[in-house]
């Protein structure tokens, strides 16, 4: 497009984009959204900041969508010039252009959309496709997606197309077809009975199946790869109990080294609550379960037809939310999960006047008991490893035990304290070969003092403690808001070992420990959908994980600004 | 050439940036914490305002702005009949956390699962916690990013102008 060009249909794009709006009063509705995220960079090689040539990166997206009606239109423009270091997670993005576009309408029961479109069959086991932006995660199909209500309580969906897998100007595809359908029945809706108006069960089935070309000139790959889920789920008033499980016919791909063993996964998961108490028991076991729409996909984060969400909490808390989170191993893993919450009424004796809140969390994981098949013949040798599903092998790869007490002493003031003991396999869950796992011990407290209705401070002290990695973190961040419009915060976080003046890794003694700080200051301001952040300072390397896999964000030092709107 | 195109297109999306208000809810299949499915675009409060608030159980401001709310939600209810359904985005990892999270607090909230970020799309919300306030004919007329404590006073006075209190 040469610049005369662009400049002679920029008016016409926009008096058009406004004449929809006004159009749009009478009619319909348009409105959308806009972020992005700017970082310059400063040099800083003591902290391994990282220093693109670009020194400036921006991230930025706006979302646009129409509706009349039955009728919905929507699309998104997005830009990388260049991405943020170390964004996205898989394939590099580049360039500006289209990511998303599609049309949908309704029929009466009937749902149509072409073009992109996010969806989940059940858990997601076999079937999720979402984004999550500030992760760089996008699996989007491109393709067309039919649902379709024939009865009440009936739900069935159909799905065909092939997924996102970078962006260069516009977002590319992958590869490999993805087709699927899933079925459900809700009872309680379906059926108008004594027993459905207290309790519900619903039942689901799907199917996906991938087909990609067999171009391996050695050996003979499944070109379709089918994969099927069934689930169920009970409710009561105070229960909640669900399970679903996912069967994949053999999928040799770059990520299992090629074995033509099938894989499966089971997920179950059971809740009780009633006002105060709240208690959760989950546990899955999964075995070969990465299920790609390519099967040389570059990386564990392109392309995945699946979601093996872990089974641990999610912390808040910076330390435990970004130095050492889990996540799933969709190769083999057992893992379970426990937690219970409860709050002691005001007046009672732990309650005080006010009420206090316990949560307790207990989470953990291991390798799936698996044996190695030797040479016998070629048949075997291809097959890889037996496996007993549901069965924990010797290695842990994870366990968190947390206890989190919340109590407002007085009207101003108001306490959390969190404890957490964390075993973590760095080598299996980072990728950092041959390191021993890490224990750590942490605690935090967090402080919340309203000077005014509208003002307030916010403290957080945070230590984790190890002999391992890193060695010891302190992390004090002050937080004060001016509601509804402003914030000011500070933070440092100060990584030192205490044992000794000589550093253990890797069983090794190694040099003196060098002693960091990462200060970084913020500054908010607020208003409506709309809203700026500015940081400068260091930060620290971190960690985000989604499903099976987590993406390092490099250190770096400078200024970042982030804005985001909503209209 | 795309700085300048980028950048007019920004103007173009800023002339319209108020058209969010007026508009009413999306119509998005939902579920409740029971597993039945709500078509959103039916969520309505007999001509009283309603407040959406998309929260999520890992996120610390939403939970800190909804337990600052359960303080006073009768009040508020008494006074307004204001209903504040929390759509919560955690996703099949955290998804079965959100019943016993809420009944574990003792909140009395309707609760909305969105867990594939449906709602959220549709709505436009970027990020959590987000708030939108709708009048009686369900129309949003306010929307609010963020939670700092306090924020909640600025919210409930905007219902209590609503329901003309």
């Amino acid at each position: 497009m040469s610049r005369s060009f662009a400049i002679r249909i920029l008016p016409v794009f926009c008096s058009a984009l406004i004449g929809t709006a006004i159009q749009a009063q009478n009619e319909g509705q348009l409105h959308g959204n806009f972020s992005t995220d700017v970082q310059l960079y400063n040099q800083d090689s003591a902290i391994g900041a990282v220093l693109p040539p670009e020194r400036l990166g921006a991230n930025a997206w706006a979302n646009l969508i129409y509706t009349q009606g039955n009728f919905e239109a929507g699309g998104r423009m997005e830009s990388y010039e260049p991405s943020l270091a170390g964004y996205p997670a898989g394939q590099a993005y580049s360039g500006t252009g289209v990511g998303y576009r599609y049309i949908k309408f309704k029929v009466s029961d009937l749902e149509v959309t072409a073009g992109n479109f996010y969806e989940q069959f059940g858990q997601g086991l076999i079937f999720r496709s979402y984004e999550e932006r500030y992760l760089g995660v996008d699996n989007v199909m491109d393709g067309f997606r039919l649902k379709y209500k024939p009865y009440r309580g009936v739900y069935l969906k159909t799905v065909l197309g092939r997924q996102r897998f970078g962006f260069n100007n516009g977002a590319v595809k992958g590869v490999g077809l993805v087709r699927g359908v899933d079925a459900e029945v809700s009872l309680a809706e379906l059926l108008d009975s004594a027993w459905t108006s207290a309790n519900n069960l619903i039942i689901g089935g799907s199917f996906v199946s991938k087909f990609q070309e067999d171009r391996n000139p050695f050996l003979v790959l499944p070109q379709n790869v089918a994969a099927g889920a069934v689930r169920a789920n009970f409710t009561s008033a105070r229960w909640n109990i669900y399970g679903e499980y996912a069967y994949k016919v053999n999928d040799p791909n770059g990520r299992n080294e090629s074995v033509y063993k099938n894989g499966q996964a089971l997920h179950v998961n059971a809740t009780y609550s009633v006002k105060g108490l709240g208690a959760s028991l989950g546990a899955h076991s999964i075995d070969n379960m990465f299920y790609q729409s390519d099967r040389s996909a570059p990386t564990p984060f392109d392309l995945n037809i699946n979601f093996l969400p872990p089974l641990t909490k999610q912390h808040t808390y910076n330390l435990p939310a970004t130095l050492y989170p889990y996540a799933t191993q969709p190769n083999g893993e057992v893992s379970a999960q426990g937690e219970v919450f409860y709050r002691w009424k005001k007046g009672s004796k732990l309650g005080g006047k006010r009420g206090t809140k316990i949560a307790v969390n207990f989470s953990t994981a291991y390798a799936l008991d698996t044996v190695h098949l030797g040479l016998a013949d070629d048949t075997t040798r291809r097959l890889g490893y037996s496996s007993k599903f549901f069965t924990p092998g010797k290695r842990q790869y994870f366990q968190d035990f947390n206890i989190e007490l919340r109590k407002k002493v007085s009207d101003n003031w108001q306490f959390a304290l969190t404890y957490l003991n964390l075993l973590y396999d760095i080598d299996i869950i980072q990728g950092k070969s041959g390191k021993p796992p890490v224990h750590a011990d942490m605690f935090i407290v967090e402080g919340l003092h309203n000077f005014t209705d509208r003002n307030s401070v916010r403290f957080e002290v945070q230590h984790l403690s190890t002999k391992d990695d890193h060695g010891n973190w302190a992390t004090a961040l002050a937080e004060f808001t001016f509601s509804p419009h402003w914030f000011v915060a500070a933070m440092d976080q100060y990584n030192y070992v205490t044992f000794d003046d000589t550093f253990l890794q890797d069983g090794k003694l190694e040099v003196s420990p060098k002693r960091f700080h990462y200060p970084i200051g913020s500054v908010g301001y607020i208003r409506s959908g709309t809203r700026f952040q500015m940081n400068y300072g260091r930060q620290r390397a971190g960690i985000f994980c989604v499903g099976g896999v987590c993406r390092t964000v490099p250190a770096s030092n400078g200024l970042s600004l982030s804005v985001t709107t909503t209209f | 050439m795309k700085i300048t195109l980028s950048l007019l297109s920004f103007l173009c999306f800023g002339l319209l940036a108020s058209s969010q208000n007026g508009a009413h809810l999306p119509s998005v299949m939902v579920q409740t914490m029971e597993g039945r499915k709500v078509d959103t675009k039916t969520i309505s409060n007999d001509g009283k305002p309603i407040i959406i608030n998309f929260w999520a159980t890992w996120c610390a401001p939403c939970k800190r702005e909804l337990a600052t709310i359960a303080e006073s939600y009768d009040t508020w209810q008494e006074e307004t009949g204001v209903k504040l359904i929390a759509v919560s985005i955690d996703d099949a990892r955290s998804m079965a956390r959100v019943a016993p999270y809420v009944n574990g607090q003792g909140w009395d909230y309707e609760v909305l699962l969105d867990p594939n970020g449906d709602l959220k799309r549709a709505m436009n919300v970027n990020n959590v916690p987000h708030t939108f306030l709708l009048n009686g004919k369900g129309e949003i007329v306010y929307q609010h990013n963020n939670y700092e404590p306090g924020d909640e006073k600025e919210l409930y006075a905007k219902v209590k102008a609503l329901s003309g209190k």
